[in-house]
């Protein structure tokens, strides 16, 4: 497979239609299996009641917000070490979606706290990363729009994703370090889940569609820098 | 190298020493922040005594933001930065360089009257030394990351307002450990973690900043 014949815009903007003619639907119908699991198979939970079906939508979309940075920031080192023009336009498209999942996941962050810990926001580790993620994030976004040059807006971009995604560790650690209000890591790799098996595979279900549409939306925003660049 | 640094920084102390003004506006500024907040939240010498660490750090990251501005700005405009950046001294030891000079001028001022602050809020006598520690730890941070920002949004509209957003959030751990410092020593629990956690971050950000801080020069000035 030759790599880096899909480095040049020119190239891949017909490749990143068709991933995204394949992924757009793959998320519909995922997003539609995890919902239905979500709402009708898995059991309702002991303590939590109904109130915890959010975490179908929350944990996933805060695994997104995550990876998404990380991403991001390898697009970023692209950028810088090879000036590859299609890495920072890989960068910049993925910003805006990556914003959108760590929005989600403190919107439905605050709706699950209300009624679980009686309050819409506390100030615990791993809420507030997720808070200084999205600033992050709107920075990255909003030094690019403050630059005209779209070469630098690329590389001064890429360089300020690399020193942000020394947080991305910090967040993740958080409930180790700090051990407060917010509950620990429900899946592990290592050990067996502490949850039901429906529960989980909503959950999984759903982080696959979750990848789905975030592949799909950078693939038709890259798309757009590249017509708009052309 | 040292040569280069020695230079670098006898120039930036010496321009400080000319414009006065820049400096004292910012300590000014820094001053007049942490008295604002008595009148806010109101006299109530508890409340003070507890918000007191967070105050002045909060004072401290602002009153360093708006002194960032002075790193690079004038230089940038009368061409001196780039004179340097074709300089025969590598571009980082200069970073570190104006780095260390602006921490000089702002942040060590700082330092020096956060005590004097701090007495208003009625903070524990045993506790000014942990403040001042932990800001004579935590403002150099605050210069070596700031600079990034500072590099990065050189010569843009607006830069003033992109600068903070884009280098408050990484502010936070620094904030975090510093003001935490002194309310473990006041909960009897001593503050040692946090200040050797603020000397590791101090640490590795002058191992990786200066660098950081030329890439940015180099894609703000090519």
């Amino acid at each position: 497979m030759k790599w880096f014949w899909y480095a040049s815009p020119q190239t891949f903007y017909p490749l990143a239609g068709r991933i995204a003619r394949w992924c757009a639907p793959a998320a519909a119908l995922l997003a539609a299996a995890g919902l239905y699991i979500g709402f009708f198979v898995a059991p309702t939970d002991a303590q939590q009641g109904e109130a915890y079906r959010i975490i179908f939508i929350h944990v996933p979309a805060a695994w997104m917000s995550m990876f998404i940075y990380v991403v991001m920031a390898f697009w970023s080192a692209l950028c810088l070490a090879l000036n590859t023009r299609l890495s920072g336009m890989m960068a910049a498209a993925l910003a805006p979606t990556g914003a959108l999942f760590t929005f989600i996941a403190l919107w439905t962050g605050a709706l699950w706290g209300k009624p679980t810990w009686g309050t819409y926001w506390v100030w615990d580790a791993r809420l507030t990363s997720e808070l200084i993620l999205l600033f992050l994030y709107l920075g990255f976004i909003a030094l690019r729009a403050a630059i005209d040059d779209p070469r630098r807006a690329d590389r001064a971009a890429a360089l300020l994703a690399i020193v942000g995604v020394v947080n991305v560790p910090i967040i993740y650690y958080s409930v180790q370090w700090w051990n407060t209000l917010h509950q620990g890591a429900s899946v592990s790799l290592t050990r067996a889940p502490s949850m039901a098996a429906t529960m989980l595979s909503g959950m999984l279900v759903m982080a696959l569609a979750f990848w789905m549409y975030s592949i799909a939306a950078s693939m038709l925003r890259v798309r757009a820098i590249i017509r708009e660049r052309a | 190298m040292l040569a280069a640094v020695r230079c670098v920084v006898h120039r930036d102390l010496l321009l400080a020493l000319r414009r006065r003004s820049d400096v004292a506006t910012a300590l000014l500024f820094f001053v007049i922040v942490a008295s604002l907040f008595p009148l806010g939240v109101g006299a109530e010498p508890n409340l003070l005594r507890a918000i007191a660490p967070g105050v002045i750090w909060v004072a401290a990251l602002l009153s360093t933001l708006l002194s960032l501005r002075i790193l690079f700005e004038s230089d940038h405009e009368d061409g001196t930065l780039e004179q340097m950046l074709l300089g025969a001294a590598p571009l980082g030891v200069v970073a570190a360089a104006k780095a260390l000079a602006h921490w000089l001028v702002a942040g060590l001022p700082l330092v020096a009257i956060a005590p004097l602050v701090a007495l208003q809020y009625d903070l524990a006598p045993g506790l000014l030394g942990v403040l001042a520690l932990s800001l004579l730890l935590g403002t150099p941070v605050l210069s070596l990351v700031g600079a990034i920002g500072a590099a990065l949004t050189l010569g843009l509209r607006g830069g003033g307002v992109l600068l903070s957003l884009l280098v408050l959030p990484l502010y936070v751990p620094v904030l975090i450990m510093g003001a935490g410092a002194v309310e473990m020593a006041d909960a009897g629990l001593g503050g040692g973690g946090q200040l050797l956690l603020l000397g590791a971050m101090l640490v590795v950000a002058a191992a990786f900043a200066p660098w950081a801080v030329s890439a940015a020069l180099r894609i703000s000035l090519e």
